[in-house]
């Protein structure tokens, strides 16, 4: 690609991206009030957008591979015990961090 | 609250909850940085990315199509599924954001997956501005973004550490936010169809096709169940 080439590209990347993350705001301008389904759903949408979200983080486990999943398996549910026993985020997310390292990286 | 001791207070509010951040986009921002740079791009395009796009899935793809045949309608379309996500997030913000005068284009725009669940889910203390504290969780992250991104261009191969699984920093951060999350419901439904339904759509359609149809079925499935959820009072 020359460098024009390369500058469109990238354009089209941030178009793209940031009008899937106008569009709503654009559709449902603030002062007009949104319909009552759409205020439903900012409702309800956020409990499920962040479990859709945890399953899109966890997508690339290789339950097949050497592994079987069992590093993210583990520090997952080490974040989770710990998370519910303590609830301290940092704590949390470096103890199942560190966890996820040690296991790929000298276990499996 | 647009005193300099009010803005002040919402940055030192925002800042902690940015931290786990800090460590997954540097991360992850250095590995981007590392791949432009051997894909053989000059830093000014990974940084240009980082300031302009802001989305590390968007961003891992568009070093394939850079280095691909020059295509911008593909580009463009791609990125419109790749972020339909983003569509979830907006919905789910569209209150949240609605007050936030001058600062609303910049948040929406820095949406990414993290500073959403973020945004999404933490309540700062009474005495700090909300719009304000959002406003430094966003600017935060994209920071951390594009330090990560020059340090990964310029100095990438260079890095002795080895930083082999750091990555689940990310998920680690997103699984605590679901917990919080969790917390303010008064009934697990919608998180329950949203974590059931995006399992089942990975299994049937694979870990790059499956949002899309996850994103459908969720809606319709919020939709059929919207008087459990509404009697329920799911939300406070």
């Amino acid at each position: 690609m020359s460098n024009t080439q390369l500058w469109i590209t990238i354009a089209m990347l941030a178009l793209g991206t940031s009008l899937t993350r106008f569009l709503p705001f654009l559709l449902f301008p603030a002062g007009k009030s949104a319909p009552q389904s759409i205020r439903y759903l900012g409702r309800v949408l956020p409990a499920a957008a962040i479990g859709m979200l945890v399953v899109y983080c966890l997508k690339g486990t290789d339950l097949t591979g050497p592994a079987h999943g069992i590093p993210e398996l583990v520090a997952s549910a080490c974040v989770i015990a710990l998370h519910l026993w303590k609830r301290n985020t940092l704590l949390s997310i470096l103890c199942g961090t560190v966890v996820y390292m040690l296991l790929v990286q000298l276990v499996f | 609250m647009q005193t300099r001791s009010g803005v002040r207070a919402a940055l030192a509010a925002a800042f902690p909850h940015t931290i786990p951040i800090m460590a997954g986009f540097l991360f992850m921002g250095t590995a981007f940085g590392v791949y432009m740079n051997l894909s053989g791009f000059s830093p000014v395009y990974g940084i240009l990315m980082s300031v302009f796009v802001f989305s590390g899935t968007a961003q891992f793809i568009g070093v394939s199509l850079l280095i691909g045949a020059f295509d911008p309608v593909g580009a463009l379309v791609l990125m419109l599924m790749t972020g339909a996500r983003h569509l979830f997030y907006g919905l789910a913000m569209l209150d949240r954001y609605s007050e936030s005068g001058w600062k609303k284009p910049y948040l929406i725009f820095a949406m990414c997956d993290e500073t959403f669940s973020i945004n999404c889910t933490v309540d700062p203390p009474q005495t700090v501005d909300r719009s304000w504290f959002m406003f430094f969780v966003s600017l935060l992250d994209q920071l951390y973004w594009i330090a990560g991104t020059i340090i990964g261009s310029l100095f990438g191969s260079l890095l002795p550490f080895d930083a082999e699984g750091l990555d689940f920093v990310m998920t680690a951060l997103i699984l605590v936010l679901f917990l919080e999350q969790l917390k303010k419901e008064k009934n697990y439904l919608s998180a329950g169809i949203g974590v059931a339904v995006s399992v089942l759509c990975l299994v049937l359609f694979g870990a790059d096709r499956f949002l899309l149809p996850a994103m459908v079925a969720i809606l319709l499935l919020l939709f059929l169940f919207r008087p459990q959820l509404e009697k329920g009072g799911a939300v406070q």
